[in-house]
């Protein structure tokens, strides 16, 4: 490898990151990637392998972003510099700019770990070159089926991805998704360590459907990967989350190490619940809120703890942590409070809007679906989401984004009256709209898809209400 | 009157929003005052063609819809064929469209023997080939030459045999194999087609042509009163626009060009 070229890509990814800041191109997130990857195709391996402390790695369907940030939160109070992507840049250019972007001109990083999340179709292209100490595997959802495939494919990619890592790594992964903790074997069988982890208290779940089945119809994991029989659950968290067994073979759901207690779900209020793992027991505070943040926590946390980090350290970051924007941030706009929860498929959508229920009586809602790459260009799942909770307990639901026609749709047969949905193309009038509809002592909840909060974020700045993107 | 409903296979094929589907059927009977019973047949159990009057089967991945094309031919196959002679209403989606043929040639692998019911076949072009992804606008004589929208995703090509006859032109999108316009299948009171979205809520016309003729099959000829529409119609409007070359769609990067 030339140092050469090295220097030669860092400095030519810095000029073009600054020249996307300078002319307003937005983050500029994954273009210096690409330049520094086409002058040196070894960049990442080279700059991956010069961090002390390794480098770890999150990917799933859900939860990514939070799961990497909070993982990369509760290492700066160990006392590491880590270095990460910017959510939505999870691809392999944007993990190359983040690197680049985070080393001196001659090559040498400017932190000391690695903290990346990993689109998860994107994963077995990234390992090898990032040799991560860790992989966490969050959960395995439908999303974005005209981008990747079948889920089954995600899984396999999984699957080969995991067996090749070293004895030294540690596979960091969600034992109540039938479809993730499957994955654990072909770890073993590789030589790399598994770390489950899961919830244990069925009072805050779902229960169990007619027979053992999942009581929601966004449950991917019906049937066993190995035998194709019925998965028998007695526990259902949510989606396909939960206590599971086949009804055919010896597949269960494996005894998770890390574990959440006596879960306390205070809807946007946040959450609180007893983390025991492997020489920790802590009690969880946080603003985050629902039942998909649990596992959040509880994915970073094990990773933390794996890599040695001191319980009470993990534990007073985790309380401390602040969610990123669009992922329950709070703010104000016109003197009105505000919260943002981004719902990208049927089972995120789902638990979101359990939390916005779980906040108080007749919430006023603003929903955005986009159709965009990033969003899925198939909106059919808008028909899997249960927006048949809103009916008769939302106070009034504003619909817009390029699909916003199509939500209004749905929330006719969902049964929401009429008189109480406002379908408004128009983004910011519709924000406006939404907000006058919000009574003084309450907050306005808005639901976008992935690109739909990137447009709404490009409206609060301009209201001033947020700071650019590339500033936080 | 009653409307008696059957879904099958509501666990395994349900890949596109199939649900909304149903939904919309429901929704549109009761509004007219039309009792609706909705049964759920999975794998493994038996349906009689005299207990319902529309069956529906939508679509899912490869694995389970293997699984559903061994209890079609073995469990349901009987009585779906029987349904069909006596009038009553087949809609298939997708992977549920592609069992009512003769058979699916996947990629790699052995065929998937179908029922028969809508005479065409579909070849999947190899492990290599581009999916048939986006969305997409037909225009059905079905419905005086109305237009139906929808949104469609598979790697099978289908062509029709004789027995057979499109569904719909296509306009903008693929439809069943992207060379020779034509969009889904139907022959009687079976309904075979690509469209997701899911297909029936932003096609009021069409979902209630279905529920008629279901009803007719046991009810002799029923004339349904309309709706309040104007929802409906602003979403299949925004929809088309969405699918249509020189919509706004087609500028979009990424975006399928038509009869590629
Ligand atoms: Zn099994």
């Amino acid at each position: 490898m030339s140092g050469g070229r090295l220097v030669a890509a860092i400095g030519a990814a810095r000029a073009a990151a600054f020249l996307s800041r300078a002319m307003r191109m937005g983050g500029g997130t994954t273009m210096p990637g690409r330049v520094a990857r086409a002058i040196e195709p070894r960049v990442v391996p080279t700059l991956a392998g010069r961090l002390r402390h390794g480098t770890m790695v999150v990917t799933g369907t859900n939860g990514k972003t939070t799961t990497s940030r909070l993982v990369a939160h509760i290492l700066e109070h160990a006392g590491l510099v880590p270095i990460h992507n910017r959510a939505g840049a999870n691809l392999a250019a944007g993990i190359a700019a983040a690197l680049v972007e985070h080393a001196t001109l001659g090559g040498v990083p400017r932190g000391d770990v690695g903290v990346f999340e990993v689109d998860e179709a994107t994963l077995p292209r990234v390992v090898d070159g990032l040799r991560p100490r860790a992989v966490i595997l969050t959960n395995l959802f439908r999303d974005q089926l005209d981008r990747y495939g079948e889920i089954d494919l995600v899984a396999a990619g999984w699957r080969q991805t995991v067996s090749v890592l070293p004895a030294s790594a540690t596979v960091i992964l969600n034992a109540d998704d039938p479809l993730v903790a499957d994955v654990a074997g072909a770890v073993r069988a590789g030589g790399a360590e598994v770390l489950a982890f899961g919830v244990e208290d069925p009072a805050c779940g779902l229960g169990a459907g007619e027979g053992g089945a999942p009581p929601e119809h966004t449950a991917e994991a019906r049937y066993c990967y190995r035998c194709g029989r019925p998965y028998l659950y007695t526990t259902v968290y949510y989606g396909h989350m939960g206590h599971y067994r086949c009804s055919g073979c010896d597949a269960a759901r494996p005894a998770p190490q890390v574990v959440a207690r006596e879960v306390r779900l205070r809807g946007i209020e946040g959450t609180r619940f007893l983390l025991e793992g492997p020489g920790a027991a802590f009690a969880v505070r946080t603003v985050l809120p629902g039942l998909y943040n649990v596992y959040n926590i509880l994915a970073a946390c094990a990773c933390c703890l794996a890599m040695g980090v001191a319980p009470e350290t993990v534990e007073r970051a985790v309380e401390n942590f602040t969610p990123a924007f669009g992922r329950a941030e709070q703010m104000r706009i016109d003197g009105r409070e505000a919260v943002m929860l981004l719902a990208k498929n049927p089972a995120g959508f789902n638990e979101v809007l359990r939390t916005v229920l779980r906040s108080g009586e007749a919430p006023v809602v603003l929903i955005a679906i986009n159709d965009l790459t990033a969003d899925g260009r198939d909106i059919s799942w808008l028909w899997d989401v249960d927006f048949e909770m809103l009916a008769g307990r939302a106070q009034a639901v504003v619909d817009t984004g390029i699909r916003g026609e199509d939500m209004a749709l749905r929330l006719k047969y969902a049964g929401v009256a009429e008189e109480r949905v406002l379908l408004e193309k128009d983004w910011e009038r519709a924000l406006r709209a939404a907000l006058e509809r919000v009574p003084e002592d309450k907050r306005l909840f808005i639901l976008p898809t992935y690109t739909a909060m990137l447009h709404l974020r490009g409206i609060l700045q301009r209201l001033g209400v947020v700071e650019g993107f590339w500033r936080q | 009157m009653e409307l008696r409903i059957c879904h099958l296979y509501p666990d395994l094929l349900n890949l596109y929003g199939d649900r909304g589907n149903i939904i919309t059927l429901i929704r549109r009977a009761r509004w007219r005052g039309i009792d609706v019973s909705v049964a759920e047949r999975p794998v493994g159990a038996s349906i009689a063609a005299e207990d319902c009057d529309l069956f529906f089967i939508g679509g899912g991945e490869d694995r389970q819809q293997r699984l559903a094309a061994e209890d079609l031919r073995v469990v349901k196959g009987d009585a779906l064929r029987e349904a069909a002679r006596a009038g009553k209403v087949v809609l298939a989606v997708c992977g549920g469209y592609q069992l009512l043929g003769h058979y699916y040639r996947p990629a790699e692998g052995e065929d998937l023997i179908g029922l028969g019911l809508l005479d065409l076949a579909t070849h999947h072009p190899g492990p290599g080939a581009r999916r048939l992804i986006g969305n997409i606008l037909i225009e059905s004589d079905l419905l005086g030459g109305r237009t139906l929208v929808g949104f469609e995703n598979h790697g099978g090509r289908t062509r029709l045999g004789p027995g057979a006859r499109p569904l719909g032109r296509v306009l903008a999108g693929f439809g069943n194999n992207g060379e020779d316009r034509c969009e889904g299948a139907v022959s009687g009171s079976v309904f075979g087609t690509y469209l997701h979205g899911p297909l029936l809520p932003k096609n009021p016309e069409f979902a209630d042509l279905l529920i008629a003729r279901a009803l007719a099959s046991r009810w002799g000829d029923v004339v349904l009163p309309p709706l309040n529409d104007a929802l409906e119609a602003t979403a299949h409007r925004a929809a088309a626009a969405r699918a249509h070359p020189g919509g706004p769609d087609s500028r979009r990067e990424g975006a399928p060009r038509a009869h590629a």
